[in-house]
């Protein structure tokens, strides 16, 4: 069963500012919704909140499997996953950086290296396993953000901006990735892009951030 | 001159013959400094990570004070653990003076701050995005902060490095506190004191030799792991 994700009146106050003001949705399951909007409206600040780093100041963001709401705990939090702007490699190798998440569930060794390499097939990155992740390019490290998340199967994948700064080349690769998983996995996507050529590719719905509110995008791009 | 050339070619003997005398000297210094640096690890290490990772009240009082134990006198430190241990003193009972075990106390007070805040230091540069990143893809609080903590570790290391050659060098406190007994308590350092002053300089420059040569070794070691963390193959010291 898949998780879907409620957002109750949530507010959240940045810098002095509220930049979130009874921001109410619903993310259904199984979908990929793209959300769009102007700079510092917030959208990255709502990522942050559904992938559970931020609590809201006011109202709720609730996980619910089949209509009943979850406990935010480490399970719930084993989920799901965020691909974070700025990926946060270790400094270790590329190998190790996406097995990380599968040590730390304590799965079999022999498990991880059979998953690890699957993903690092699909994301191109399998001849580079032994090399240092923090040498690869920034196009090659959202790759890397991209396995280390995939690898863990996440029922809901949060993705913050996951094509920005890369050549093309890259880009096509990430969505060609980000459609893999909508097709094979059925996984709840929650994107944030600028690009709306992009949200029209790969969204099933795309919302529109303003004024501390997530609204549907008027049709067309 | 003659004396200095007589000197150094005694200590090249010494050295090349691997006098007993001179190897328990250096057995027993090496011992002292180590189990040293490893308390000061031990116990530097998760302060120092503590420091860093969580918001502690008094925090910067106590990094203040921890900054300013980087610079104590070893004199200073011995004068502190004499007192704590002198006959009459608080801890007297252990009758710990004039042993190794005081010198290794004394040691480890000298090298707990260095390793203590250059490892809050290390730990505090790591880009707050790491363990974002940890708790994201399914991190507990612990095993959060040691993948912090690993991606410190060259950092880390240096601090313990740098207490190492810190704790090696001195000779101020483990004389005050080890009394420079003959097979027990007699260090490379200490040595070197006693032997200069008996105008015995076969034994004191052959030991001066070697300790440089460690000290040149901890140097080489803190630029190997400087370097191996800015450009190296982080890979290694992962798992």
């Amino acid at each position: 069963m898949g998780l879907s994700l409620e957002l109750a009146q949530v507010s959240k106050v940045y810098n002095g500012q509220e930049i979130l003001r009874d921001c109410s949705w619903v993310f259904e399951e199984g979908l990929t919704q793209v959300i769009m909007g102007l700079n510092g409206t917030g959208k990255s600040t709502l990522l942050r909140i559904c992938a559970l780093l931020e609590a809201p100041d006011r109202g709720q963001a609730s996980y619910l499997a089949g209509g009943r709401p979850l406990a935010p705990d480490l399970e719930l939090r084993r989920r799901l996953t965020l691909l974070l702007p700025s990926v946060g490699v270790f400094n270790t190798s590329v190998f190790h950086n996406v097995a990380y998440g599968l040590k730390i569930r304590g799965v079999p060794r022999r498990e991880i290296e059979q998953r690890v390499m699957a993903i690092l097939e699909v994301v191109g990155l399998a001849a580079k396993r032994r090399q240092r992740a923090l040498d690869l390019s920034t196009g090659q490290a959202k790759r890397l953000g991209l396995a280390r998340a995939m690898v863990l199967e996440p029922e809901v994948i949060l993705l913050d901006e996951p094509t920005a700064s890369i050549d093309q080349e890259n880009s096509q690769i990430i969505e060609g990735i980000i459609k893999e998983m909508k097709a094979e996995r059925k996984a709840t996507i929650i994107m944030v892009t600028h690009d709306p050529a992009q949200a029209e590719r790969l969204g099933d719905r795309i919302l529109l951030m303003q004024n501390g509110k997530l609204e549907p995008a008027a049709a067309g791009p | 001159m003659d004396t200095i050339f007589q000197g150094f070619s005694s200590a090249f003997k010494l050295i090349a013959a691997l006098d007993s005398t001179l190897l328990n000297i250096i057995w027993l210094s090496l011992q002292v400094s180590g189990m040293a640096l490893l308390l000061a690890v031990l116990l530097g290490l998760p302060v120092g990570a503590l420091l860093a990772l969580k918001r502690l009240p008094l925090r910067g009082l106590i990094l203040s004070v921890i900054n300013t134990g980087m610079g104590l006198p070893p004199v200073v430190v011995g004068l502190f653990v004499y007192l704590l241990f002198s006959r009459s003193g608080p801890l007297g009972f252990m009758a710990l003076l004039y042993t190794p075990s005081a010198m290794i106390i004394a040691q480890f007070i000298l090298a707990f701050p260095i390793v203590t805040s250059l490892s809050h230091t290390a730990i505090v540069n790591i880009n707050p995005i790491i363990r974002q990143a940890a708790r994201v893809l399914g991190a507990n609080p612990l095993q959060e902060a040691l993948t912090v903590i690993r991606e410190a570790r060259y950092g880390i290391m240096t601090g313990g490095i740098a207490g190492l050659g810190r704790v090696t060098a001195e000779v101020g406190a483990v004389l005050m506190v080890g009394g420079n007994i003959a097979g027990y308590t007699r260090v490379m350092t200490t040595t070197i004191a006693l032997e200069t002053d008996k105008g015995n300089f076969d034994l004191a420059i052959a030991l001066g030799i070697i300790l440089l040569g460690l000290s040149l070794m901890i140097n080489l070691a803190l630029r190997a792991i400087q370097r191996l963390g800015r450009t190296g193959s982080g890979v290694i010291l992962w798992d």
